[in-house]
C-alpha cells in the first residue's frame, strides 16, 4: 500500500536553538558592521521552517512557549553584552548617535527575527493572549536600554536646544531621530515623548525665555522687544517643524508667549516712551500692529491695548472739546461758532484717523470697534460753550446745506461729509434733540429759500433714514414734500387769480401751505394786519376752500417776508424785510410819526416782539425809522417817524431780524416730547409684563428709548409717579419695589 | 342639696340673668340702654338740623375730653369709627365707634382713649391708621393729593411723638422745595416705609434706585447735603 503520510524528523529543542543560534549570530554581525553577506532567501527558508516544525511537532515536542521566551532572551542577551556598554561609554552628542544607531539596529533585528519566527505570531500568542512578536522586541529595547538612558537622553538634547537658541549651529536631524525615539518607543501612545521628554523642554524653555525676558524689559523699548519677541516666536516655531514632535508646537508658543508677553504685558504696553500710548502718540502703525499680532493670540491680550487706546482716543477727544471751549470762552460770539464748525470738523477727522487704525492696525477686531466707540461716546456728548454737541451737529449740517454756508465744498465733498455727520450722530445719546434742532433748521432753510441743493437736503435724510430708523425722519420728509406740493399749490393759486380777476389783491402773494405735523410747532400772534395783507388772507382762503373745505389754516406771519418799496427822497430802494416788520412800516403810510404805545396798539404785539422789531429798523445797520430820543436801545416812551433822507448804494436790502435764541425752546419741546415718550415706554412695559419689579422697569425703559435718547433715571420714576396718580400703575401691597399695570 | 339650690336658685335666677346680658352685650352686641345712651351723648354734640356732628360739635366734644382739637388721639377716634368726612361724625359712625370701645358716656369715652391708643399704634394696626388719616383729609370728591401744608400738620400729628427727628426735617425739605405743591397717598406712604426701614440721620440702607418715590430721594440728597 502507498503511504502518503510525510514523516517529519522530530527536531530536538537543542538542536533547533543551535541552529537558529547560527542565524542570529549572523545577523549580529550584519548589525554590527562586520563582513558577513546577507541572508538569502534559502536560508531565510530553513530558519523559518525551523520554527515552524518545532512548533507543529507533536506534544511533548511542540516547543512553542520555549521558542517564545527564547525569542525575548536573544534580545536581551545582545542588548546586555553589546548595546548598553557602547552606549554607556559615551556622553552627550556622541551618545545621542550612538542611540540613533543602536535603535536602528534594534529595530532590523526585530524586523528579522520576527519573520522567522512569524509562526508564533500565527496561532500561538493569540491562543495565549501574549503580546505579539513585534512588542516583544520593542518592549526589550524600551525596559532595557530607554529606562536606563532617556533621562541622560533628554538632558542632552536640551543642552543642544539652548546651544541653538544662543546661535550656534547643531546637528538637527540627529535631534529629530533622538526624538523619534521617543515617539516610537510610545507604541501608539505619546506619553513616554510627554512625559520623559517634552516637559522637561517645556519647562527649560519657559526659564530660558523668562531669563531672557527680565533683561529684554528693562533695556529694550517696546517695540524692539515686540521685534526679539516675534522673531524667537518665529524660530521656535521652526524648531518644531524641523526636530519637535508636531503636537509640541501650542505648547512650546504658549510657554515662549507667557515668559515673553503674558509676563511683563502691563510693563511692556505701559513703557513710559516707547509703550502702547507712546506709539499711539506717534503714529507707529506698524509697531501697533505687531502688538495686536503678539496679542490677538494670548488669551485676553488685546483687552489692555483695547483700553489704552480707547484712552487715548478720549483723551485727543477731550483735547479737542477743551480747546473749542476756551476759544469760545476768550473769543467773541462769532468766532465761537466758526469754532464750533472747526471743532465737528476735527472730531470727524479724528474718527477718520482712528478708524483706519481699527481696521487696518487692529484687523477690524471688535474690541478695537468698541473701544473707539465707547471713546466718542465720551467725549462727544460734551457740552461746548453752552451749546450740545447734539446742537453743534445740527448747526455743522446747517452750514453745510444752507445758502452761503461757511463749508464751500465740492458736491462729493460735501456728501462725504454728510455721510460723515451721521455716522457721529450714533456716538451722541440725545438723538431726539439732535432731531429737533435739525428740524427748526430745516423748516428756516425751506421756508427761506436757503436750501443750497435739493439733492443733498434728501440725501442725508436718506442717511439719517438708514441710521436711526423711519420714524426719526418722517416728519422731515413730510417738511420737504410739502414744499414740493406747495409750490404746485401756488402755481393752481395763481391759475384761480387768473380765473378770478375779482378776487385779486394786487398784491403778489405766494403762500406755502405746511402740514403742521412735520413742522417745528410756531408761535402765531393775532397781529392786526394791514389792510392790505387782510384782502391778501382773506383772498387765499377763498382759493383754499375751492380745493378742500376739511382743513384748517393757521397763518403764522412771524415767517413771512415782504418786499417793500420805499420811497425815499434821494432814489428808491426796495426792503425785503418780515411780514411784522412790513406792518410795523406799512403804519407810516397814513402817519408820519407814532409813539411806541400806538403802535403797540395798533398792531397788537407783545412788548418783546415789538422792541425787536423796532430795534432792527431804527437802531441796527438800516436806520428805516428814526427814533426819538436816537438812543441805542427801543424804550416804551420812545416815538418813530419816516426816516426820508435813507438812503444807500444797493437797490435793494434785506433787514434782517436778529433770530431768537431757538434753544430753549427746542429743549423745553424736546423735554415734553421725552415725558411722553417715557410715559409710553413704561405703560407698553408694563401692559405686556402686568407685574414688573423697579429697577427690571426702569431698565428695560432705558432699553427702549436708548435710540433716542438717554433717560434720566428721575425723569423716569416721576413719570411713573404720574402713572400711578393717573391709575395706569400701582404699588405692589407685599413689596414696595414691584408694580403692577392697572388695565 | 336640693333645697340649698333651690333656694339658692332665685338668687343666682338674678345674678345668672344679668351675666346671660353681659355675655350676649358682647362687642356686636349692645344692649338697648347702651344704644340709647351712645345716641344720647351723639345728640348732645349733634347739629339738629343736619343730624351729624359738626367741626363745632368736634371742638365742644374735644374740650368735654380735655383733649386738644389737633390731638392725635380724635383723629384715632375717627379711625374706630371709620368717618369719612373730616370735621364730621355720622350718626353711624359714632355709634360704630363708640360701640367698639364700650363707651356709652363721656367719662367711659375719655377712659378708653389710652386704650385706644395703645390699639392704634400696634405695628398691625398702625399702617392702616396712617393710610386712613392721609384719606380722611381729602375733602374734594376726586382730590387724590394733599397740599404741602396740611400735610407737615398731618406729619407733625401722626408721626411725631414717634419719629421727631424725621419729621422735623422732612417738614423743613417739603417747605423749602419747589418740585412737589402736593403729596399723593404714594409718597405719603412712602415716608411711613422710610420711617419704619432706614435708620436715621445715618441711612445708610437708603438706596435710590429701588422703588422709594422721588420726593424721598430728594429728600435724602437734600439732608446729605446739608450734613457734609
Amino acid at each position: 500500500s502507498l503511504s502518503f503520510k510525510m514523516e517529519r524528523k522530530t527536531i530536538d529543542l537543542d538542536q533547533g536553538w543551535d541552529y537558529m543560534q547560527t542565524g542570529i549570530t549572523k545577523l549580529k554581525r550584519i548589525l554590527e558592521g562586520l563582513p558577513e553577506p546577507q541572508f538569502d532567501s534559502e536560508q531565510y527558508m530553513m530558519l523559518y521552517t525551523t520554527i515552524y516544525n518545532m512548533c507543529t511537532q507533536k506534544p511533548p515536542h511542540d516547543y512553542s512557549q520555549q521558542l517564545y521566551d527564547k525569542y525575548r532572551e536573544a534580545f536581551e542577551e545582545y542588548i546586555h553584552s553589546t548595546v548598553l556598554p557602547a552606549l554607556r561609554e559615551k556622553h552627550d552628542e556622541y551618545m545621542l548617535r550612538e542611540l540613533v544607531k543602536r535603535w536602528s539596529n534594534h529595530k532590523v533585528m526585530v524586523r528579522w527575527l520576527s519573520r522567522f519566527f512569524y509562526y508564533l505570531d500565527r496561532y500561538f500568542i493569540a491562543r495565549r493572549s501574549l503580546p505579539p512578536l513585534n512588542e516583544v522586541g520593542l518592549t526589550c529595547f524600551r525596559d532595557l536600554v530607554y529606562n536606563e538612558l532617556h533621562s541622560k537622553v533628554k538632558d542632552a538634547v536640551i543642552a543642544l536646544v539652548d546651544k541653538e537658541r544662543e546661535g550656534e549651529q547643531i546637528d538637527r536631524a540627529l535631534l529629530k531621530n533622538v526624538l523619534d525615539i521617543y515617539v516610537e518607543i510610545g507604541m501608539g501612545q505619546m506619553e513616554r515623548y510627554e512625559e520623559d521628554f517634552e516637559s522637561f523642554m517645556l519647562l527649560d524653555s519657559a526659564s530660558y525665555y523668562s531669563r531672557k525676558a527680565s533683561s529684554w524689559i528693562q533695556e529694550d523699548s517696546c517695540p524692539d522687544y515686540m521685534l526679539k519677541s516675534e522673531e524667537c516666536l518665529k524660530k521656535e516655531r521652526e524648531r518644531v517643524a524641523h526636530y519637535l514632535h508636531s503636537s509640541s508646537e501650542p505648547k512650546l508658543v504658549e510657554k515662549v508667549q507667557h515668559e515673553l508677553l503674558v509676563v511683563y504685558a502691563n510693563q511692556l504696553l505701559e513703557k513710559e516712551h516707547s509703550g502702547c500710548r507712546a506709539l499711539l502718540r506717534d503714529d507707529k502703525v506698524d509697531d501697533l500692529s505687531r502688538m495686536y499680532r503678539l496679542y490677538h493670540k494670548i488669551v485676553k491680550g488685546l483687552e489692555p491695548v483695547a483700553n489704552i487706546f480707547k484712552q487715548h482716543v478720549t483723551a485727543e477727544g477731550n483735547a479737542l472739546v477743551q480747546q473749542a471751549e476756551d476759544t469760545a470762552t476768550n473769543h467773541a460770539a462769532n468766532t465761537a461758532s466758526v469754532q464750533e464748525q472747526v471743532l465737528i470738523r476735527k472730531v470727524i477727522e479724528l474718527h477718520d484717523k482712528y478708524m483706519v487704525y481699527v481696521v487696518e492696525c487692529f484687523q477690524n477686531h471688535t474690541l478695537f470697534h468698541k473701544a473707539l466707540k465707547e471713546a466718542f461716546e465720551i467725549f462727544c456728548n460734551k457740552t461746548v460753550a453752552g451749546s450740545s454737541s447734539a446742537e453743534l451737529l445740527a448747526t455743522f449740517c446747517d452750514n453745510i446745506l444752507k445758502k452761503g454756508g461757511s463749508e464751500k465744498l465740492s458736491d462729493e465733498a460735501i456728501e462725504d461729509t454728510l455721510e460723515k455727520v451721521v455716522k457721529l450722530l450714533a456716538y451722541i445719546s440725545d438723538k431726539d434733540l439732535f432731531a429737533e434742532f435739525y428740524r427748526k433748521k430745516l423748516a428756516r432753510r425751506l421756508l427761506f429759500d436757503r436750501s443750497a441743493n435739493d439733492d443733498h437736503e434728501r440725501s442725508i435724510l436718506t442717511k439719517l433714514k438708514q441710521q436711526c430708523g423711519g420714524q426719526f425722519t418722517s416728519k422731515m420728509e413730510g417738511m420737504v414734500t410739502d414744499l414740493t406740493l406747495a409750490r404746485e399749490n401756488q402755481n393752481s393759486f395763481e391759475e384761480y387769480l387768473g380765473n378770478n380777476p375779482a378776487a385779486n389783491p394786487g398784491i403778489d402773494l405766494t403762500v406755502t401751505v405746511l402740514t403742521t405735523g412735520f413742522w417745528p410747532s410756531y408761535k402765531s400772534f393775532d397781529i392786526n394786519l394791514p389792510a392790505e395783507m387782510v384782502k391778501c388772507v382773506e383772498v387765499f382762503k377763498g382759493f383754499y376752500e375751492t380745493k378742500t373745505k376739511h382743513r384748517k389754516l393757521t397763518w403764522i406771519y412771524s415767517l413771512g417776508t415782504c418786499h417793500l418799496n420805499g420811497k425815499f427822497d434821494t432814489k428808491p430802494i426796495e426792503l425785503v424785510v418780515s411780514t411784522y416788520q412790513a406792518a410795523v412800516l406799512l403804519l407810516f403810510n397814513t402817519t408820519d410819526k407814532l409813539s411806541y404805545t400806538d403802535i403797540l396798539t395798533q398792531l397788537n404785539l407783545s412788548h418783546e416782539d415789538l422792541v425787536r422789531l423796532l430795534h432792527s429798523l431804527s437802531c441796527a445797520r438800516y436806520k428805516i425809522l428814526l427814533k426819538e430820543p436816537s438812543t441805542k436801545t427801543v424804550s416804551q416812551s420812545d416815538s418813530f417817524e419816516f426816516n426820508s433822507k435813507f438812503t444807500d448804494r444797493m437797490r435793494r436790502i434785506k433787514i434782517p431780524l436778529p433770530p431768537v435764541d431757538e434753544r430753549k425752546k427746542v429743549v423745553e419741546d424736546v423735554d415734553k416730547d421725552r415725558r411722553y415718550a417715557i410715559d409710553a415706554a413704561i405703560v407698553r412695559i408694563m401692559k405686556s409684563r402686568k407685574v414688573l419689579g423697579h429697577q427690571q422697569l426702569v431698565s428695560e425703559c432705558v432699553e427702549q428709548l436708548s435710540r433716542m435718547f438717554k433717560p434720566d433715571i428721575k425723569a423716569i420714576k416721576k413719570r411713573m409717579e404720574d402713572l400711578i396718580t393717573r391709575d395706569y400703575l400701582e404699588r405692589d401691597k407685599e413689596n414696595p419695589n414691584m408694580f403692577r399695570y392697572l388695565a | 342639696m336640693r333645697r340649698s339650690s333651690a333656694a339658692s336658685k332665685k338668687k343666682s335666677d338674678s345674678i345668672t340673668s344679668s351675666t346671660t346680658d353681659l355675655f350676649r352685650s358682647g362687642p356686636s352686641k349692645a344692649t338697648s340702654k347702651e344704644m340709647d345712651r351712645i345716641d344720647h351723648l351723639f345728640n348732645q354734640y349733634a347739629n339738629t338740623s343736619s343730624n351729624l356732628i359738626d367741626p363745632e360739635g368736634i371742638e365742644e366734644l374735644c374740650s368735654n375730653l380735655e383733649v386738644p382739637h389737633t390731638d392725635i388721639r380724635i383723629l384715632m377716634l375717627a379711625w374706630k369709627m371709620k368717618a369719612e368726612k373730616q370735621g364730621y361724625f355720622t350718626q353711624e359712625e359714632w355709634r360704630r365707634g363708640l360701640k367698639a370701645l364700650r363707651a356709652d358716656t363721656l367719662s367711659k369715652l375719655k377712659k378708653a382713649l389710652p386704650e385706644l391708643e395703645k390699639e392704634v399704634r400696634r405695628q398691625s394696626n398702625f399702617a392702616d391708621f396712617y393710610a386712613y388719616a392721609f384719606r380722611y383729609c381729602l375733602t374734594e370728591e376726586k382730590q387724590k393729593s394733599i397740599d404741602i401744608e396740611t400735610i407737615c400738620q398731618l406729619l407733625d400729628i401722626v408721626m411725631g411723638s414717634t419719629f421727631r427727628a424725621q419729621v422735623d426735617y422732612f417738614v423743613e425739605y417739603l417747605k423749602i422745595q419747589n418740585d412737589y405743591k402736593v403729596i399723593n397717598m404714594d409718597q405719603w406712604m412712602g415716608f411711613y416705609r422710610f420711617c419704619n426701614e432706614i435708620s436715621f440721620p445715618e441711612m445708610t440702607e437708603y438706596n435710590p434706585e429701588l422703588a422709594w418715590p422721588l420726593v424721598l430721594d430728594s429728600f435724602v440728597e437734600w439732608i446729605s447735603e446739608k450734613q457734609a
